[in-house]
């Protein structure tokens, strides 16, 4: 028989799976909470010692792209303040959004690298041109004219065909654009004035559309 | 984007995915489980059971897989938690 404690325990164990609560804070995590969400004093404090900690979070990641592709940005600083700057205010709007499912720096930092990363995306694609072209999938095709497998020849010639009858205009665009051309989201969504999540979208959907077409002719 | 078209890059994950927001969303508690062998569920799960099964969040991982912009950002929280 379970004691009173054991059952109390049990119960609250339930409560907390029932309601899908998140783990106890760490020390660590309930003091930025805190002093973030605490008294003008101490809040402008946290933003400003936070503020620095996304400086360096920004700085890393603009540091970890220049290693990558060889080349390092002329406004690397600007681009990391400004990255940083936008970080905190997107942080301090949905502060009450972090439930501690994670440590506070992890779930801070990942904003940080957001803003750097897209901010680093769009300047290296400023002065490249973005040609949406409904059509550019035939370069698709015409690789498919040139495999040596005979396989491989097939299943690109179907794919091909999938892009050409189930795709349409604005969706081959989109596909084009991400999958054959390398145009990162973020900078096709600002091109468009659109959003990362609606290019996305369209991107998953066109993908689910060639594959439940090649599927179906694959059954037939 | 020169060379070889693939055509796994272009149909994208074969699974259901998160979608980009969803992706963001649940990135920080995705990486810190990763790197601690961990393993729990998203926010939005697709998959429970398969999830649960693979140890592994499928949802997020396929987004991974199909969303470089995504996985680009994954990467970088990753060796930023590494390098601590």
């Amino acid at each position: 028989m379970l004691s009173q404690t054991a059952v109390a325990s049990v119960r609250v164990v339930d409560a907390a799976r029932a309601t899908d609560a998140p783990p106890p804070l760490d020390h660590e995590s309930r003091t930025w909470l805190a002093d973030l969400t605490g008294p003008p004093g101490s809040r402008d404090a946290a933003a400003a010692r936070l503020h620095a900690y996304l400086l360096r979070v920004a700085r890393f990641e603009l540091a970890r792209r220049a290693r990558a592709r060889g080349a390092v940005l002329d406004d690397a600083d600007d681009l990391a303040m400004q990255a940083a700057d936008d970080a905190l205010m997107a942080i301090m709007r949905k502060i009450t959004t972090y439930r501690g499912e994670s440590r506070f720096t992890t779930w801070a930092a990942k904003f940080a690298i957001l803003e750097a990363a897209s901010k680093a995306r769009v300047r290296a694609w400023q002065n490249a041109e973005v040609v949406l072209d409904p059509d550019g999938w035939q370069r698709f095709a015409a690789q498919a004219d040139s495999e040596r497998s005979l396989e491989q020849a097939q299943q690109l010639h179907e794919v091909a065909e999938a892009i050409r009858t189930q795709l349409t205009p604005h969706q081959r665009e989109i596909l084009v654009a991400v999958t054959l051309d390398g145009v990162p989201i973020d900078v096709l969504a600002d091109r468009l004035r659109s959003t990362r999540g609606a290019i996305y979208k369209t991107l998953h959907d066109a993908r689910r559309a060639l594959r439940t077409y090649l599927f179906e002719q694959e059954a037939s | 984007m020169t060379g070889q078209i693939d055509a796994d890059r272009l149909l994208g994950p074969e699974g259901p995915e998160l979608q980009c927001d969803e992706c963001f969303e649940n990135l920080d508690r995705y990486v810190e489980d990763e790197l601690a062998g961990a393993f729990t569920s998203c926010t939005a799960c697709v998959s429970p059971a398969a999830c649960g099964r693979e140890r592994h969040c499928l949802g997020m991982r396929a987004h991974l897989q199909g969303c470089p912009t995504c996985s680009e950002e994954y990467e970088s929280l990753k060796a930023l938690l590494q390098e601590r």
